[in-house]
């Protein structure tokens, strides 16, 4: 298998403190890699670099094997790379069609348009409420973000996402703050959409993470101490010790 | 199907009439002969165009420049210094009382000073936004206030309005006309771009600028452009001042004039059509009722602004409306 993302001994220390500590993965092509770990075990950094919000000390992140350590967030957005936000961040004054749309605006050429009203292109809106169907979201389109559930705002968070045409996903803890049928109904979206795009999914749910991911690696202080299938993972004596065995 | 009359929304028709109010109550109060109201609304007129432009950026674009005089000082010098020269001598290459050519050197100069400052101010966020574009603004008057030539700190008395085809600037009908026609079309300039795509993206980077950047925008570019565009904008409200007043001087451009500008925009309503205009209005008229009872109306001023600023979020559009103004 080819990989789309290759990470090769990422460092970054805030303070003395070496939040990400000679990170070293592949993450293949159409796979859904998950990528587990306690608490302050470095997760976030780690996506914030992949995404390009935070620059590395040393290290390299190859995307499609080109070197794409140094390039600003938006760039990396453009090669096909995008990350949803654990903490909703989602325009909430706005209706779910308009926060979808300026995602399909964004691979719609330049955006350096100031006559015509967005809210009036049809191609931009139409191509919006394909993905909100996608998500399961079509009925809810022309609502106002804020009035919709916390399980929807994550779906929402992830058509977004979809919405760019992205290839590779970084998904910062879908799941969270979800409840029991919530988060049963995000664990089967995922499930679909697994396979169609390259997912790197942050979770601290471990039934979902089991039941959805092809590898998963194993982050602890900053480093990956294990990469595997869920069954080998669920084998590993130093997985057991470092992390689930405190379950 | 609609009408447009009825799908108009609430805020629509308080701008629609205060339009009309405005395009009519001066030039009648003038037309009654009492040509003081039409001026004191020139001046309201002009200051409501910079006002708009500034809300693009502060109200739309989350840019809290405290900078934005520095452009009507700029527009202001692009027309008194050409007409200063065509009387005096000197700089030929500038000398000049056409109209046009004023405007292009008024709207040249502001787009540069805009582009350069705004690149570097908007690297920077939050407080340290606003006091680099304070500083930037200083640069112009302490600039302007070194130019003995014009007058230096005094400033300097235009000897000749601009000349224009088909438009007598020494009618002050036609002034105010000219003002009132520059407010319209600013005002749906601002209302096509925050709608468009651009705008959509510049509405959005204000409260979520990560988010739009992993969306793949160069949130930065569209900040600049937008800077660019106020700047320009108020850079033509200071040619018009320029003309208006016949004066101009370094304390156009000072950071007091520039957090006038600040207030009317949040008196009026930040990130509204409308409120930016009540703003200016309102500004103005009080202020001219204050300061013709008291020396001391600064106090009463700055008091009725907190006032607004803690009870009226929205600004006095807001109060009209009863909620926060549209999206």
């Amino acid at each position: 298998m080819s990989s789309l993302l290759q990470v090769r001994d990422l460092r970054k220390s805030f303070g003395g403190v070496a939040a990400t500590d000679g990170v070293t993965l592949d993450i293949h092509k159409g796979e859904l890699h998950a990528i587990i770990g306690p608490n302050g075990a470095g997760k976030t950094t780690l996506i914030a670099q992949l995404s390009g919000a935070l620059r590395p000390d040393s290290g390299v992140i190859l995307y499609n094997g080109a070197n794409i350590t140094r390039r600003p967030p938006h760039r990396r957005a453009r090669l096909g790379i995008t990350r949803s936000f654990q903490i909703t961040s989602l325009v909430m004054e706005m209706s779910v069609l308009d926060n979808v749309a300026l995602a399909v605006q964004a691979r719609d050429g330049h955006s350096f348009r100031f006559i015509r009203a967005a809210r009036k292109i049809a191609h931009l809106r139409e191509r919006a409420r394909e993905t909100l169907r996608e998500v399961g979201l079509e009925t809810r389109a022309d609502a106002p973000t804020a009035e919709l559930s916390h399980g929807e705002h994550r779906q929402l968070e992830i058509a977004v996402a979809l919405a760019t045409g992205a290839e590779m996903m970084l998904l910062d803890e879908p799941m969270a703050g979800l409840g029991g049928t919530d988060s049963a109904r995000m664990i089967d979206f995922l499930k679909r959409l697994k396979g169609t795009r390259t997912i790197l999914l942050i979770e601290h749910d471990m039934d979902a993470v089991f039941a959805l991911a092809d590898r998963i690696s194993v982050l602890v202080y900053g480093r990956i101490i294990a990469t595997g299938s869920p069954d080998e993972i669920r084998g590993n004596a130093d997985v057991r010790h470092a992390y689930l065995g405190e379950e | 199907m609609k009408t447009p009359l009825q799908a108009m929304t609430k805020t629509g028709w308080i701008t629609a009439a205060v339009l009309l109010l405005l395009g009519v109550v001066p030039p009648l109060l003038m037309w009654m002969g009492n040509e003081f109201y039409l001026l004191l609304s020139t001046r309201l007129v002009i200051l409501a165009v910079a006002a708009v432009s500034l809300n693009l950026i502060l109200g739309y674009g989350g840019m809290a420049s405290f900078g934005h005089a520095a452009f009507i000082g700029i527009g202001a010098y692009a027309m008194g210094i050409p007409v200063y020269h065509e009387f005096y001598g000197g700089a030929e290459a500038i000398a000049s009382t056409n109209g046009w050519f004023q405007i292009g050197l008024a709207v040249g100069a502001s787009a540069l000073f805009a582009l350069i400052t705004g690149a570097i101010s908007l690297r920077t966020k939050g407080v340290y936004f606003i006091m680099i574009t304070m500083a930037f603004a200083q640069m112009v008057f302490y600039l302007f206030q070194s130019l003995d030539e014009y007058g230096g700190d005094d400033g300097l008395v235009i000897e000749m309005r601009s000349e224009l085809p088909w438009i007598n600037l020494d009618d002050p009908l036609q002034m105010y006309f000219l003002a009132f026609g520059t407010l319209l079309v600013t005002m749906l300039l601002v209302h096509l771009i925050v709608n468009s795509r651009f705008g959509m993206v510049l509405r959005v980077a204000k409260g979520n600028d990560e988010r739009v950047v992993t969306l793949g925008y160069n949130t930065y570019l569209y900040r600049l452009t937008a800077y660019v565009i106020a700047g320009v904008i108020a850079g033509f409200a200071g040619w018009m001042m320029a003309n208006f007043s016949s004066f101009i001087s370094p304390s156009m451009t000072g950071w007091t004039r520039s957090g006038d500008l600040m207030f009317m925009v949040i008196l009026g309503g930040t990130a509204t059509a409308l409120g930016p205009v009540l703003g200016a209005a309102a500004f103005v008229l009080i202020e001219e009722a204050l300061s013709s009872v008291t020396v001391y109306w600064n106090l009463p001023f700055g008091l009725m602004l907190i006032g607004v600023v803690l009870f009226a979020r929205g600004g006095l559009l807001g109060m009209l409306h009863g909620r926060r103004g549209d999206k």
